[in-house]
């Protein structure tokens, strides 16, 4: 399984802090992100918005990041701390 | 001569004091200390923001502050860093983020701190939410906080 978070307004777009995606549904990032997309119009709106960014493994990655099972993959909107 | 790093990501205020005797406590070796604390602002994007709401992503958010540290650390000729950020909830005049480090002169200590906070915040998974009299809202990430990257 590829465990997937959400923070933020994201987090509450979806109304979903967490889920568990089966491996072999997606092949890279950008696929995931299609896969989740389709569990309703909601996760299609939320997650069509360009400036969310991916991390895999808690480090920032790309579309076409190869992920596979027992990685942590997550999506948010842009960091605003500091 | 390695350097000392140390971060942390908490919910408690921190006390600037004791941060400070902690970069300087047994350290003969560095001439210079810079320090700067973020707070929270009761105005932000002409709305007055009464409470606001720090939400990190636990396990990236240290990882993140630590390689940031290690940038610095590498740039620059630095003995101590210290990383301190808050999470939960926050009201106008406490203090955020601290970022502390020390050299054997001023300008890498300086440089050190202007670099780990221009990059704590735009790499550093934190999110904040204003409340105030007007309702509550995500704050949005700033075009002006990309930019100040470029000098580095």
């Amino acid at each position: 399984m590829i465990r997937v978070l959400f923070f933020a307004g994201l987090r509450e777009q979806l109304a979903c802090a967490e889920i568990s995606v089966p491996a072999e549904t997606c092949g890279t990032l950008a696929e995931l992100r299609a896969h989740l997309g389709g569990r309703g119009e909601q996760w299609r709106s939320a997650l069509a918005d360009d400036n969310l960014q991916m991390a895999l493994n808690r480090s920032v990655a790309t579309p076409d990041t190869a992920v596979g099972g027992g990685d942590e993959v997550a999506f948010f909107p842009p960091v605003t701390g500091g | 001569m390695s350097v000392a790093v140390s971060i942390a990501v908490q919910r408690e205020a921190f006390d600037v004091g004791a941060e400070y005797a902690q970069l300087r406590q047994h350290n003969c070796a560095d001439g210079a200390t810079a320090m700067f604390t973020g707070s929270v602002r009761d105005l932000n994007m002409a709305q007055s923001v009464s409470c606001l709401e720090l939400e990190h992503y636990p396990g990236m958010t240290e990882k993140v502050l630590r390689e940031i540290a290690g940038q610095a650390a590498g740039r620059w000729q630095l003995g101590r860093v210290r990383i301190v950020h808050r999470f939960g909830r926050l009201h106008p005049g406490e203090d955020i983020v601290f970022v502390g480090s020390t050299a054997p002169h001023r300008q890498a200590a300086l440089d050190a701190c202007a670099f780990m906070m221009d990059f704590l915040k735009t790499r550093a998974p934190f999110w904040k939410k204003e409340s105030g009299p007007e309702g509550e809202h995500w704050v949005a990430a700033r075009q002006s906080d990309l930019k100040a990257l470029d000098k580095w």
